[in-house]
């Protein structure tokens, strides 16, 4: 069937800011869809309120519109830019439910656009409980007994007839948002509440506990003929009962047989048939592990994080094909891109193995339940491929940037046999190093089946690596050894420290006997067919593929990794530019990178892509094979930067700013130098290692002291110390993890912080724009909400801050990007950190300045100049939006995580209000977060003695907007002598009825709730702010953006939002 | 133990050896399924061949129930790695014990996506697995390159015509090497299904009055069953209904005076497209061919195409003219590999006279 030529201008719907459960993949989905789609010469207008995407950005659709992902706002694009169509199965579950509302109620038919590449009666079927278990049962497809309950009593009920345990899903969910086990009423209830409270309908499938049942994944498509085929199929390593976002995923199947994997095809094909789609889909399956008996958990009738897995495991693009098959094209229409010579009706084979490890965030939630469940944790993933299942795991692991890089790096060796094996049955995000060790005290595959229920042929292979490990410990190290341990992916290190050798001797062992990494191609076909795209993993002991490349120059363009907090998706947006620009200028690009769900690891974003770890080793092989003219580095976050120094002793030189200059800003004393040579002020500090030296240095300073160790990412581990008390548990915390560098300690300013983003070409710098954050400092940047252009200092200042830009990127002989962040206080400017890279902020601001500044930065490390790019150096024109960038938590999804806000960095991704004055921009960015005020227009207040004066203020302006206050003794009072009427209540470990009551009462919009600084205090209140997160409670933990908040609801009588196309900003 | 690969062309891979320690020479081909591998190692259309799987973990669920014929058939078996541990509820035993005692010589730890790529650059060749590290390439070459397939039918055929019974229609099975899966198919749909040897005289097998004719799949080069084709010219001119799989297919378009050839490298796998052209519908299709039906040789008055590989255009399916004679290339019976296009089978029922 050809294309619908009916289609002409499509409205793509993106997934909205990143939170746990719906993260990069739908960037990399949406993006790939949009290009297809142009591709076709179709008119694309995407919606998307996050600007760290790539497919906001105006190369990627024709209309870009970066705005709050609400009903109303959809409503009135559709009636400004007249799209005939709607594509909403890119965007996640955000997108799908958006598309949904409108067809209900009747908008879509009103306003003639029809949805593409799905229907509602499909979506209604796979997503609504009900129906999706009426849709099963009348293809005979088996799920679990279960029932969709509305009220608590409802649920118990059900759940005593079939018996606990029992698993709740809620309807309409992200990630599972919401989810569990229940073993008992009492958890039942628990549970239920929950996920009553997030399900968009207000429902929650209660279900048989299948929980220890292989699960089971399939990725299929269907055309609009009815052509089905299956793109792969993935096995979680984690039985039932941990998200599959958060379990360890290998494709293909490993256990299964021809029956049972033939078996599940099939019902995913009857399935999808039956569901009518037109696309991709993914059906999560539970299969018992001793019978044929199968169960289907979930059908995603769109694009998914599964889908981009099963995407860059097997080389198929799914997001392009379902693109074409929504605008009316068949399978056998679409060619296979991969081979250029097959088509999309095909099915993948693959001549490897891949692995998925989550990336969970417990690095930086200290505080929080590792354990793993139904409801997913992870921020990000890292995927690994190679063609044995040991060398797949191990390449994975290190990928992670945990300090993990092999199954000894958790070490469990002090725990009593009785303690390990109480602790195998705790599933957690550490279960493989603990059944690691418990196989190297010879406990029994059985047993530690019957206790995990982890295939037994999973734990054989995690006992060859134990048994690799031995063998290398009991040496002799033999060539052959070695063979064998490469071969399964040993790093050198590990080889080295296991062996008692050195990393060089091992590497030098290597080379000598020749063993060597060698790449093979992902090809969709397991080499039936030749391939003409570049897509390569590393194995030992196979013959190399990669060919001989053209005579031009090659740049190594090294990418981020795995999504986590701190380093989001924004630096693979800047890696994929860089790529892109380094091509126009005629460059052959490599990108090197590990995490599946993005847009740098699609297969035609450079002109190779190595799937690899990022390590110096794996670096250094590819370096050997492809020995590149250059590398970048400045674009991939610390990940990148933090293998500067290796590729140097490579002999790779360093395109940009140099090795010595990273250093340099990263150098305390080599930083203050410079500081001092270019007349910059900073707050004072010093470097120590030991606690006794920081309490020293603290003490000449005078509390409160800022501590954080350097070469960090986002903040981890920085902490305000106000006392000598402080500064011993931070440093232990920081010290936990052997530091190579110094930990900084400066005295804490109290400012407004300011932050800028670079271009320097060596003499000229140019500066998009000046932004604020509404935080004052303390808060990490990436926690404040920034606003575009800075609104609060005068000319003076902005003058002196792009003159100090100016100075330091000079001093530092930046070429290219350089971020910095400032604290003013008064008229005084001080510098509190420089980055010689690109930022969190660069996406953002290039959008909302119109200025591409990943292109300008590269072409400078290419030797151009500002000037010769027809920009007048210095700080540009401010454009005439507000830009406000609002940070978006995933809070309520990690059990026992501290939400308060500091200079260690909690925000999973962010999301953009731009608009014509600042109060409306303020609005929308707030409306973008998710952030719905006022329902009960009841709230609690409760803040630390300094913070009281400005309570006040923002008290009586919620007053003057109705809301009533409940505030604790102390607040209260202080309220009541200004005023502000406030309702005492007693606190959390006072009588009932007290905060607690309160929250759980569900009458409750909104907490302010200030943490007093300092170790002792700082779970003070802990209980209060978990409660109130995890019963859907907006809580703020910062005066300024509580006062931020107030002044977007005295504004919300903007009901008519200007929506503002990107691409047009110049 | 190690062991040697020696190709027609002279490449050599060395591994270990696994399953019997013999020598052997045979033509090796590719399969690119990735479950399966008993099937494949029991399916008779492999006899005359050394099969290397694409796929690097063979054996993950050990053996299992689900063979395809009392015996394994393959020359040889080359493989990247086999697991040392296989698991699955069904499992009865290793694949290392299984190709020992079924005395196939095999090996492993090669790199077998290289030697994919070499069969399907220079097509498929002949060669030689050996544990002896002496071996004289010179000597061994020749050797190599004079072996030939041969009449792998007779060997595969069953020796005495049995009855599997069933309520509905009976059904002539020939074994010219069938796969289970066809007759367990047909006695899933009821049928009675009688299966004889390959080289029974089609006047005995009409004799019995079926209703319907099943020709199976089997090994090696069509245009060598000479006697054969004779035989299904027979059934072909009488009036009963008949389905013909993969070597049928090819047998009875030889029998109608059309002409076979060899493919490059052949189709082994389970992910092959086909199109059936009366629908334009696509179904993903078991596959293991070497042969193909040159359909251009055959008159659009003795049969046309019926399906089509989408991707490289070969024949997959041919429908006769005025007759009820359907045939196709690929497998319906799957096993391994995907089950799409089992309706075909319920439509070789309709031909025989629809639900009885």
């Amino acid at each position: 069937m050809p294309r619908n030529q009916d289609i002409k201008k499509v409205l793509v719907i993106g997934s909205g800011p990143i939170v746990i459960g719906q993260a990069a993949e739908f960037d990399y989905a949406g993006t790939q869809a949009c290009r297809s789609l142009k591709e076709e010469g179709i008119e694309v207008v995407l919606l998307n309120s996050n600007p760290a995407t790539i497919m906001t950005d105006k190369d990627i659709a024709d209309r870009v519109y970066i705005e709050p992902l609400t009903v109303e706002v959809v409503e009135e694009l559709i009636r400004k830019e007249k799209p005939d169509s709607i594509l909403p199965t890119l965007g996640g579950q955000a997108g799908l439910n958006l598309a949904m509302e409108l067809d209900e109620a009747g908008f879509l038919k009103e306003n003639n656009v029809r949805l593409i590449g799905t229907t509602s009666e499909t979506i209604k079927k796979a997503e609504d409980r009900l129906e999706f278990k009426a849709t099963m049962e009348k293809i005979g497809e088996p799920v679990a007994a279960s029932l969709v309950v509305e009220n608590v009593p409802d649920g118990v009920a059900f759940a005593e007839e079939i018996g606990y345990p029992v698993v709740l899903r809620p309807a309409y969910t992200l990630g599972g948002s919401g989810g569990g086990i229940a073993h008992d009423r009492e958890e039942m209830v628990e549970i239920l509440e929950n996920g009553l409270r997030l399900s968009r309908v207000g429902q929650v499938l209660v279900e048989r506990c299948i929980a220890g049942w292989k699960e089971i994944e399939y990725e299929v498509m269907r055309d609009g003929n009815g052509n089905c085929i299956t793109v792969c199929n993935m096995e979680n390593i984690d039985p039932v009962g941990v998200h599959t976002g958060d379990s360890i995923v290998v494709a293909p199947s490993q256990t299964l047989g021809d029956k049972e994997y033939q078996m599940l095809r099939t019902s995913a094909l009857n399935i999808i048939s039956e569901l009518n789609i037109t696309g991709g889909c993914n059906v999560q399956y539970a299969l018992h592990p001793d019978t044929f008996e199968y169960c289907v958990i979930e059908v995603n009738p769109r694009v998914s994080r599964s889908s981009a897995l099963a995407s860059k495991a097997t080389g198929y693009p799914i997001a392009k094909v379902a693109a074409k098959i929504a605008l009316g094209y068949t399978l056998d229409e679409i060619k296979n891109a991969i081979t250029g010579k097959t088509y999309a009706s095909f099915e993948p084979m693959l001549d490897y193995c891949v692995v998925k490890i989550p990336r969970l965030p417990f690095d930086k939630f200290i505080s929080a339940q590792r354990t793993l469940t139904t409801q997913m944790k992870a921020t990000g993933e890292v995927m690994s491929i190679c063609d044995n299942f040991e060398g797949a795991l191990m390449k994975a692991i290190r990928s992670l940037e945990q300090h993990v890089d092999s199954l000894m790096s958790y070490d469990f060796s002090d725990l009593s046999d009785e303690e390990l094996m109480e602790k195998l049955h705790i599933v957690d995000d550490r279960r493989i190093w603990m059944i690691a060790e418990a196989l190297r005290r010879g406990v029994s595959y059985d047993v530690l089946y019957s206790i995990t229920k982890i295939d037994k042929w999973f734990i054989d292979k995690f006992a060859i690596i134990v048994e690799m490990e031995k063998a290398l410990k009991d040496g002799p190290l033999t060539p052959e050894l070695l063979k064998e341990a490469k071969r399964i992916e040993f790093p050198d290190h590990v080889i080295a420290s296991l062996t008692g050798k050195t990393e060089g001797e091992i590497h030098q062992m290597r080379m000598d006997n020749g063993i060597r990494a060698a790449y093979k191609m992902v090809d969709t076909c397991a080499a039936e067919f030749a391939a003409s795209t570049p897509y390569y993993y590393s194995v030992f002991g196979s013959e190399n593929e990669v060919e001989k490349t053209s005579g031009k120059k090659k740049v190594l363009v090294l990418g981020s990794g795995p999504i986590r907090i701190g380093q989001g998706i924004e630096f693979d947006f800047c890696s994929v530019h860089c790529t892109w620009a380094f091509k126009k200028e005629g460059y052959e690009t490599i990108i090197v990178n590990n995490n599946p769900e993005t847009v740098s690891t699609d297969f035609d974003i450079a002109d190779k892509l190595y799937f690899e770890p990022l390590t110096p080793e794996d670096v250094e092989s590819i370096v050997d094979i492809e020995k590149p003219d250059g590398a970048v580095v400045q674009f991939g976050g610390q990940t990148a930067i933090k293998l500067t120094e290796a590729l140097m002793k490579m002999g790779v030189p360093i395109f940009g700013t140099s090795a010595e200059n990273v250093d340099a800003a990263e150098d305390r004393e080599l930083f203050d130098e410079i500081l001092a040579k270019c007349k910059i002020p900073r707050p004072t500090g010093g470097t120590v290692f030991t606690a006794e030296e920081a309490k020293k240095v603290a003490n000449e300073l005078g509390y409160p002291v800022l501590v954080r160790p350097s070469y960090v990412l986002g903040g981890q581990g920085m902490q305000i110390a106000i006392n000598d008390h402080d500064i011993d548990e931070f440093i232990g915390i920081i010290n936990r993890i052997a530091q190579e560098h110094p930990i900084l300690v400066d005295k804490y300013l109290m400012g407004k912080e300011i932050e800028v983003d670079a271009v320097c070409d060596g003499e000229d710098i140019l500066i998009p724009g000046i932004m604020e954050h509404i935080e004052r400092a303390g808060i990490h940047s990436g926690d404040s909400i920034s606003v575009y252009p800075a609104q609060s200092i005068s000319a003076v200042t902005k003058r002196k801050i792009e003159e100090y830009t100016r100075r330091l990127a000079r001093a530092l002989n930046v070429i290219g990007m350089i971020n910095i962040q400032f604290i003013v206080c008064g008229e005084e400017v001080y510098v509190i950190e420089v980055n010689p890279r690109s930022s969190r902020t660069v996406p953002y601001i290039s959008k909302v300045t119109g200025i591409p500044i990943v292109p300008l930065a590269t072409k400078v490390i290419i030797g151009h100049k500002i000037r010769e790019m027809g920009y007048t150096p210095g700080l540009q024109k401010e454009a005439e939006y507000i830009a406000i960038k609002m940070p978006v938590f995933s809070f309520e999804k990690i059990r026992g995580a501290d939400i308060s806000l500091g200079p260690e960095m909690k925000s999973t991704g962010e999301c953009l209000g731009i608009a014509k004055t600042f109060n409306e921009a303020l609005y929308k960015a707030f409306l973008g977060a998710g952030i719905k005020l006022p329902k009960y227009k009841n709230m609690i207040m409760t803040v630390r003695d300094e913070d009281k004066p400005e309570a006040v203020e923002i008290g009586r302006r919620f007053e003057a907007l109705g809301y009533r206050i409940f505030a604790t003794a102390g607040t209260a009072e202080a309220l009541k002598e200004a005023g502000v009427k406030a309702i005492s209540v007693n606190k959390i470990e006072q009588a009932s009825p007290n905060l607690l009551d309160l929250i759980l009462g569900h009458e409750i919009d909104l907490v302010i709730d200030t943490p007093p600084q300092g170790a002792d205090h700082a779970r003070d209140g802990f209980t209060i702010r978990r409660n109130a997160i995890e019963t859907g409670v907006t809580v703020l933990t910062a005066m300024d953006t509580a006062g931020a908040l107030v002044t977007s609801l005295e504004n919300t009588n903007i009901k008519e939002l200007a929506l503002i196309d990107i691409a047009k900003v110049q | 133990m190690k062991a040697f690969l020696i190709l027609e062309d002279g490449t050599v891979f060395e591994g270990t050896s696994i399953g019997s320690k013999r020598e052997m020479i045979s033509e090796i081909v590719f399969n690119t399924s990735m479950t399966g591998y008993l099937e494949v190692l029991t399916d008779p259309s492999y006899a005359g061949q050394a099969v290397v799987m694409t796929y690097p973990l063979i054996g993950n669920y050990g053996i299992t129930p689900d063979m395809e014929s009392k015996k394994a058939w393959p020359d040889g078996y080359i493989v990247r790695e086999l697991s040392r541990m296989p698991s699955n509820f069904r499992c009865e035993g290793t694949i290392q014990e299984f190709l020992e005692k079924q005395d196939i010589p095999g090996i492993a730890g090669i790199d077998t996506r290289a030697l994919t790529k070499i069969l399907r650059e220079k097509g498929t060749m002949n060669g030689m697995i050996t544990t002896n590290a002496a071996y004289n390439l010179e000597e061994v070459l020749p050797k190599i390159a004079a072996y030939e397939v041969g009449d792998v039918v007779s060997k595969v055929t069953c020796k005495e015509p049995y009855v599997l019974p069933g309520d509905g229609y009976k059904v002539a099975l020939m074994d010219y090497g069938a796969k289970n899966n066809i007759a367990r198919s047909l006695n899933q749909r009821g049928c009675e299904v009688t299966v004889y040897p390959a080289h029974t005289k089609a006047e005995e097998v009409l004799a019995a009055n079926p209703d319907g004719i099943m020709l199976s799949n089997g090994p090696g080069d069509p245009k060598t069953c000479t006697g054969i084709i004779e035989e299904v010219r027979k059934f072909y001119e009488s009036d009963v209904p008949i389905f013909a799989i993969c070597l049928g297919h090819q047998l009875m378009a030889l029998a109608n005076g059309g002409d076979t050839h060899k493919l490059k490298y052949g189709h082994r796998g389970g992910n092959h497209p086909v199109k059936d052209l009366s629908t334009n519908r696509v179904y993903i299709s078991s596959q293991n061919h070497g042969y193909v039906v040159d359909d251009t040789t055959l008159s659009q008055e003795i049969a046309k195409p019926a399906f089509v590989n989408v991707n490289d255009g070969t024949n997959e399916g041919m429908e006769y003219t005025g007759k009820k004679i359907f045939t196709v290339q690929f497998h319906p019976e799957a096993c391994p590999g995907p089950q799409d296009s089992g309706y075909l089978f319920d439509r070789f029922m309709e031909m025989m006279g629809g639900d009885r």
